[in-house]
């Protein structure tokens, strides 16, 4: 670290590497969509996508990303590698650039990729861009341009790692595109083996927890789908849990629901009860008065569904839709349903 | 003239406003409509030191000055004037006559446990008739051996029934007239000593106000705080001081009130644009300003004042008179700005119009504010 | 038991709002404060020395005005605080600022170091494990508790739906999540002791380290362009049949990648 810092010769690294994170045996869907977009930008590079799969007796998953795109695989199975911890997973993966020299490393910004590429990029000395949701080859240079959001998501800043090699970047899972697979495709395997994984092991693992999900308070929430008088009574909630739950979020409502007795007071949003500012609000049969706008107008997103067109609901959504909630709530838990399946389809 | 707060005290306010935005806020308008006192976060502010603030940090306290106690004052009566008055007649009617007028052994026996939060204080002055006449005391105390016994009852009292510690004032010899009262340390578990009826009120519904009742209420002769005959010179300046953090009070609410509103009127439209577009509300938002700012000034003149040592009735009088009848107009105003919805409890401004209407009749009304200010004046 | 804990002080980007005439951020006015997530971080060391007698450290890289995020850190309980602070570190990306900063620590005795695990700021989530890779000491991040036993310190590192209970020997390097704990209040008494105590500070010339790995000069990313998201317009409001209404709405969750 306090080393004069040399700079690499970019020449040397060619390829596009790719981090197919497993967990218990199932590589995640980013693991794909990294795949995919990798793709894309080794067109403009001129050069192969090669995907690093780490684990113990995971070899079976190679078809997978042969399957969805993959040119290569690097294995390493190793008894050491099957529960993550930071270190054995650095070490293998460090090992592999030195030996590789990729141009570029890409990792899904989990749980893991944030936790992993931070240290792999300190101990080889290049830069890290983190959570990005756009990539691309800029023309002149062929440098990988990485686009994140910023300052609590309020701006996004265009990054580049012009003279350290591999340009190394965390990317936001949901946001690439994962390619059609193709079934019967094949890759070449190679296997990357180390006599030594286990001995960097550094951390114990005690025990592994599975989460059980329990009721989301409306403040945490990311998603709420918001009843209102326009739900006509509490066995139609249901249909807006239903709708919650596919989207990873809880129900909230507005006073009038609550006065009724269809849901509990800390489901309640608005001026008496809580305020909230989740990524995506909507407001199912909710007119929209002044006091309930104050509790969820900051929201990043806001649909409205009301049979009324001129409800002052209206007014804050970004998505407004005059009709009937009751009808059409069900309907779009199908589609959300359906398009979340299409994704997970493997 | 520096009308900077210190460091230290902008520090002070960005705490006392986060907790009262995070911890008392939520809790407001609950505890007023249900009445009740707010044992959760008068517990929380015993734990971070708010009930010691201006005290010594030999006795437990938290050793900082006049001026950050008010400011304390003043953020918690922005968003509940109960939980302002809580804290106010505890420090400045309880723990600070102890602190001036105590001996060592009482301070350390009663005062650290004030100011350290493990007991709530209270002053018991006033009786059915001895109001705005204070000297007209029939609470009786008569020495008896090694203690005294103390007869008679007290009402409107602030933290009544909650409190620990009280300090009682009684005629010790009604024959001196007014130099015949003298101060007692009273422990609510003091044999004789029941707590009678808790008042229903207009405002600051949450304060628990009550009758103290003394039937031959056995009381150590140690407790007598002073001396015999003192008793109304220390509730006299233990009032003083008392007055700035009521004043505190009235402008926090008058605060309060006025920031709500400047929120409410630019989200409120009529005649298809936002109140605040209307020049009758720019200018009545303009006045209540500048009174505002200007009870502040006279606010923390007085605490000032009374930080320097020396005389500071005059400048409290003005402060309490001043802030208490501004807060009075500005939460009437700040009402009819908000309409009908004013008037209905989804909005504060209602609770905060009841509360404002007691900081010109308690801890001396704003004629008897008149009476000291001219009589310093005229004399 | 000696306790380093990195804090930054950051702009409350919860408050920062669009300008909705020009695009641009509004900046003026918005507070700062102690990133949440070291914020975190710093309660629980606090706790340790409630329960164990630790001594607590804060440190910080940034500008001047980031003594005042010590000083709130010193009136909550710490014991000293050092601002590292230079005009050659302005402008670091995660690599120059985990190496200033590590420089920095190396120059400390400690047994436990916390870092939060991202500031709202930056949003990178890098800098804690740098910092240990840095001073070559094992990380555990994402700690949504943190326990002492004996000479190991054991966390409940938390996953997307599972945790791990995981032990790891110090010295060692821990990131907070704001899940950890409820941080406490300054006290009043706190603060007028903070701005009693000396803040040290440490200058380029006080760290042993290469200037090739400081500030912007020292960073292998750089910015080359920052802009706002498009401004919030007048929403779209459409008339349909349910299940139109239906599709629609997915395609316009689609959009937001919500989808």
């Amino acid at each position: 670290m306090w080393k004069v810092v040399r700079k690499m010769n970019k020449e040397d690294y060619k390829g596009i590497f790719v981090f197919a994170q497993q967990v218990d045996g199932k590589l995640e869907n980013v693991s794909y969509e990294l795949i995919g977009k990798s793709k894309a930008l080794a067109k403009d590079l001129g050069c192969e996508v090669t995907a690093m799969l780490l684990g113990h007796n995971v070899e079976p998953l190679c078809k997978q990303l042969a399957k969805y795109g993959a040119d290569r695989v690097i294995l390493a199975d190793d008894p050491a590698l099957e529960v993550y911890t930071t270190e054995p997973y650095a070490y293998v993966i460090t090992e592999i650039i030195k030996k590789y020299k990729p141009e570029i490393a890409l990792y899904g910004a989990t749980a893991i990729g944030r936790d992993l590429a931070p240290r792999i990029s300190a101990r080889i000395h290049t830069g890290l861009t983190a959570d990005c949701t756009g990539l691309e080859i800029e023309e002149e240079t062929k440098n990988l341009l990485m686009t994140r959001p910023a300052f609590g998501g309020n701006i996004m800043a265009t990054i580049a790692c012009a003279d350290f090699r591999p340009q190394m970047a965390t990317v936001r899972p949901g946001v690439m595109q994962r390619q059609s697979p193709n079934e019967g495709a094949a890759c070449k395997v190679e296997r990357f083996s180390l006599p030594d994984v286990a001995s960097h092991v550094n951390v114990e693992v005690l025990e592994v927890i599975k989460k059980v999900s329990t009721k989301m308070d409306i403040q945490d929430a990311t998603v709420l789908v918001s009843g209102g008088r326009g739900m006509g009574g509490p066995e139609n909630f249901g249909m807006l849990e239903e709708l919650a739950d596919a989207l990873g979020g809880t129900i909230s409502s507005s006073r009038a629901s609550v006065d009724a007795g269809w849901v509990e007071k800390d489901r309640q949003v608005g001026q008496t009860g809580k305020t909230v500012r989740p990524n995506l609000y909507i407001a199912c049969g909710i007119s929209g008065a002044i006091q309930h706008l104050a509790g969820m107008e900051d929201s990043d997103v806001i649909i409205a569904i009301n049979k009324d067109p001129s409800a002052p609901i209206f007014e804050v959504a970004d998505y407004g839709v005059v009709g009937d909630a009751l009808k059409i709530v069900p309907l779009l838990t199908e589609q959300v349903k359906k398009s979340q399946a299409e994704k997970k389809n493997a | 003239m520096n009308f900077e707060l210190s460091n230290e005290q902008q520090m002070a306010r960005e705490l006392f406003q986060s907790f009262a935005e995070k911890e008392v806020k939520p809790l407001a308008q609950e505890i007023d409509e249900q009445e009740r006192f707010p044992s959760e976060s008068v517990e929380k502010m015993q734990k971070y030191g708010f009930f010691g603030i201006p005290i010594p940090k030999e006795y437990g306290g938290q050793g900082c000055d006049v001026l950050t106690y008010i400011l304390c004052v003043e953020e918690l009566s922005k968003v509940c004037a109960t939980t302002g008055v809580v804290v106010a007649a505890h420090t400045s009617l309880a723990s600070d006559p102890i602190l001036k007028f105590g001996t060592e052994e009482q301070k350390k026996k009663y005062l650290v446990p004030l100011a350290t939060g493990k007991a709530i204080g209270a002053f018991g002055l006033t009786e059915p008739n001895a109001g705005t006449d204070a000297s007209g005391q029939q609470t009786k105390a008569v020495l008896e051996g090694d203690h005294y016994v103390l007869n008679g009852s007290k009402i409107f009292i602030t933290n009544g029934g909650k409190a620990d510690i009280y300090v009682i004032f009684a005629m010790t010899d009604r024959s001196k007239g007014v130099k015949g009262i003298s101060a007692f340390i009273v422990e609510r578990s003091f044999p004789g000593f029941s707590i009678g009826k808790k008042e229903l009120k207009m405002g600051i519904r949450g304060s628990s106000t009550t009758e103290l009742v003394f039937e031959n209420c056995i009381i150590p002769k140690e407790n007598l705080l002073g001396q015999e005959g003192k008793g109304f010179n220390i509730a006299m300046a233990t009032l003083d001081g008392g007055r700035i953090s009521i004043a505190a009070q009235a402008l926090g609410i008058a605060e309060g009130a006025l920031d709500e509103t400047v929120k409410y009127v630019k989200e409120r439209k009529q005649f298809g644009r936002s109140i605040a577009a209307f020049q009758n509300t720019q200018f009545r938002i303009a006045d209540m300003k500048a009174r505002i700012d200007a009870a502040q000034l006279l606010v923390y003149r007085a605490a000032l004042a009374k930080q320097k040592g020396g005389r500071f009735s005059v400048e409290a009088a003005c402060a309490k008179l001043f802030a208490a009848e501004t807060a009075m107009a500005v939460t009437t105003e700040c009402v009819q700005l908000f309409g009908g919805y004013g008037y209905t409890r989804d909005y504060p401004m209602e609770r905060m119009m009841r509360d404002a209407k007691i900081t010109e009749i308690y801890e001396g009304t704003s004629e008897v504010q008149r009476m000291v200010i001219s009589g310093a004046l005229l004399k | 038991m000696n306790i380093i804990v990195s804090i930054k002080q950051v702009p409350d980007t919860n408050e920062v709002k669009l300008d909705q005439t020009t695009g641009t951020l509004i900046r003026e006015g918005v507070p700062s404060i102690i990133n949440p997530d070291d914020k975190a971080g710093l309660e629980a060391a606090l706790r340790l020395k409630d329960q164990y007698g630790a001594h607590v450290t804060v440190l910080s890289m940034g500008p001047p005005q980031a003594s005042v995020a010590l000083r709130e850190a010193l009136a909550m309980g710490a014991d000293e605080a050092i601002l590292v602070t230079d005009r050659k570190f302005g402008g670091a990306d995660t690599w120059a600022t985990s190496s200033t900063l590590a420089a920095a620590i190396s120059k400390l005795d400690y047994d436990l170091i916390i870092t939060g695990r991202q500031a709202i700021d930056g949003d990178t989530a890098q800098v804690g494990p740098q910092i240990a890779e840095h001073l070559s000491l094992p990380n555990v991040s994402y700690a949504e508790e943190i326990w002492l036993e004996g000479d190991s310190i054991k966390v409940k590192r938390q996953y997307e739906d599972r945790y791990h209970i995981v032990r790891v020997k110090m010295p060692c390097l821990v990131t907070a999540l704001s899940e950890l704990n409820e941080p406490r209040y300054m006290t009043p008494g706190g603060i007028f002791d903070a701005w009693q105590k000396d803040i040290t500070e440490w200058h380029r010339d006080d760290l042993k380290i290469d200037d090739s790995n400081i500030g912007l000069k020292g960073s292998p990313t750089r910015v080359k362009k920052s802009f706002t998201k498009a401004v919030k317009g007048k929403g779209t409001v459409v008339t349909m049949d349910s299940q139109e209404s239906a599709n629609w709405l997915a395609d316009r969750l689609h959009d937001k990648f919500i989808l």
